[in-house]
């Protein structure tokens, strides 16, 4: 049974994760953030004065910034981890070899997907004690935390099938690396500036429904749009009255993540062995 | 068992392989040389399912390369003419790795890494990282990985690449030890008599076409061409330049007055060549010696190699 299960792909890389000092420099550098942002805002709250009090509303406001800092984080962090997967094993020369193994491409491909995703699910566990500062102070429900981490491993994996697809269809790893973080950009940034765009054609009045449409759609797949609307339900209604759209902003984020992830990680199967197509 | 059959790769215009036909048998050591670029390569990544003909297809114990490559990779063991390896794995745990994925269970991979660990002369270094191996360690090692899940067919691109003369030798002793185990097995190089001293049959390619095929005692008689006569007089030169230019069979004559020495090339039988020393000596010349000089392994290569690009 358990030979069954055991992925040789998730086991190697696993080793080869934990053993490199990357990861651990990866790991100190992901955790150094999020206590900067605590401290800092420790900090503005007592107004410098090291004692003070904190209101359950500004516990809030740390939470709401604490999830769009970890969400930018595993933006940023996840092609690193991810886009070198099949691009830097042909740069080694290793890939040949694996390829006339009797793994399939889909054990291959998923294997290098599990293992990136355990890193950065362990980065987002380490960060945990961090996190749960704000429970000290009060505001936050568990629940909207173990949502706001179900979403975080929703676009982890999007963003990791991302960086696979161009680590496969890509022969350096530079390059993979580029086309991913391009991704990002596009998913991060330029859909909250298509969005802001889309608001002002809606209440200029130019094209209110189709803007209205444009608005949330570019709202539905931008991750820090999503987390405003997951830890912010009062602006949920008032962003649903602009766009005219009820539809909850999460659910098209989920499927439209989703869509990602099985696309992307079918292409990088199918594009693994691509130079033994069958001969027509 | 090797089938091939009309095994073609072409890029645009381009023929890395050109209609190639070979048939291999069991436990027969086959050595593929040619020069670089010729399509060994080529023709190596097509029997290790890496890259798919344009046209042709191989057999390897029955399983075609083009219709069934998932049940030729479980037939195969291959290793490539570069390769890298994963530094921060020891040895054992390299092997582990390959061996699991070709899906042998723990229990069969715990048993298996020390013995072909003890084949490849690795045992030593069990423990080690991989990145502390030597090149000829690191050659072994990818032969032993090869190995691992026990294939009838070993190919094995320019194995002995790089290596010192030690390693080679190290090479060469495995090669026949896996002969002696029963494994068919294609090894390509461009150094022919590297490949003489290990294989059975050898086959020469060149620009995609294969241009001869057999054992090497074969290919040497075959493409020895012309032999190449020297005589050494003592005086007379002139008139035995004459002599021997008078008989049709001689062509190609080279003087060489100061070591008073004539060179030429003799398009005869063996029995033609007695013949003609014969009706020398009976002809009075001062001749102190007749020989003829063998190409070696070498410069048979050069030679067909040289000839195909003419054609």
């Amino acid at each position: 049974m358990m030979d069954k299960l055991y992925n040789p792909m998730l086991m190697k890389e696993m080793k080869l994760r934990f053993r490199s000092f990357k990861s651990f420099s990866g790991l100190l550098f992901y955790l150094a953030v999020l206590c900067i942002f605590i401290t800092g805002f420790v900090l503005i709250a007592t107004d410098f004065k090291g004692h003070g009090y904190i209101e359950p509303t500004m516990s809030y406001g740390l939470f709401v910034l604490l999830s769009i800092v970890q969400m930018a984080l595993v933006m940023f962090i996840t092609p690193g981890v991810t886009a070198g997967a099949i691009s830097s094993e042909r740069e080694k020369q290793t890939l040949n070899i694996l390829l006339t193994t009797t793994q399939s491409s889909a054990q291959l491909i998923i294997g290098k997907l599990l293992s990136s995703i355990a890193f950065i699910v362990l980065m987002l566990v380490a960060g945990l004690p961090i996190y749960s500062l704000v429970f000290l102070f009060g505001g936050v429900s568990p629940s909207q935390m173990i949502t706001t981490f179900a979403f975080y491993f929703v676009t982890l994996v999007a963003i990791g099938s991302i960086g696979i697809f161009f680590s496969t269809i890509t022969k350096k790893t530079i390059v993979a690396m580029i086309a991913t973080y391009g991704a990002m950009i596009f998913l991060g940034a330029i859909t909250a500036f298509l969005f802001f765009v889309s608001m002002i054609m809606t209440q200029s009045g130019v094209a209110p429904i189709v803007g209205g449409y444009l608005a949330y759609l570019f709202a539905a797949i931008n991750p820090g749009a999503l987390i405003i609307t997951l830890t912010t339900p009062e602006l949920t209604q008032v962003f649903q009255e602009m766009t005219g759209v009820t539809l909850p902003v999460w659910i098209t984020y989920l499927a439209f993540y989703s869509t990602i992830t099985v696309c992307c990680l079918t292409g990088a199967i199918k594009k693994l062995r691509t130079n033994m197509k069958t001969q027509r | 068992m090797i089938e091939i059959t009309g095994l073609t790769k072409r890029y645009g215009d381009f023929y890395a392989l050109n209609d190639l036909h070979l048939t291999l048998g069991d436990g027969v050591v086959f050595g593929f040389v040619g020069a670089n670029g010729a399509g060994k390569s080529t023709t190596f990544s097509i029997l290790a399912t890496l890259l798919s003909p344009t046209s042709g297809d191989a057999l390897i114990n029955g399983k075609s390369v083009v219709r069934e490559p998932a049940a030729v990779r479980k037939e195969i063991g291959y290793m490539p003419d570069f390769f890298g390896v994963y530094d921060q794995l020891k040895v054992d745990e390299y092997l582990d790795f390959y061996g699991a994925s070709y899906n042998l269970k723990a229990s069969e991979r715990k048993k298996l890494i020390p013995e072909l660990l003890a084949l490849v002369n690795l045992t030593d270094k069990r423990y080690e990282y991989v990145d502390l191996l030597s090149r000829g360690m690191k050659q072994r090692l990818c032969l032993a990985r090869a190995l691992i899940h026990d294939p009838n067919v070993l190919i094995l691109d320019e194995p002995a690449s790089g290596l010192d003369p030690r390693a080679r030798v190290e090479m060469r002793d495995i090669i026949h030890r896996l002969k002696d185990l029963g494994k068919t097995v294609l090894i390509s190089s461009h150094i022919l008599p590297e490949l003489a001293e290990m294989c059975d049959e050898i086959g020469v390619i060149d620009n995609g076409t294969l241009i001869a095929h057999g054992n090497v005692a074969q290919i040497q008689a075959e493409l020895q061409g012309d032999a190449h006569i020297f005589v050494e007089l003592s005086y007379g030169l002139e008139e035995a330049r004459a002599f021997f230019e008078r008989n049709p069979l001689v062509s190609a004559m080279f003087v060489d007055h100061a070591a008073m020495q004539l060179q030429f090339s003799f398009s005869g039988t063996k029995v033609e060549q007695t013949e003609l020393l014969r009706e020398a000596m009976l002809a009075d010349l001062a001749i102190t010696s007749f020989t003829e000089q063998k190409k070696d392994l070498e410069d048979v290569f050069m030679a067909i190699t040289k000839g195909a690009d003419l054609a």
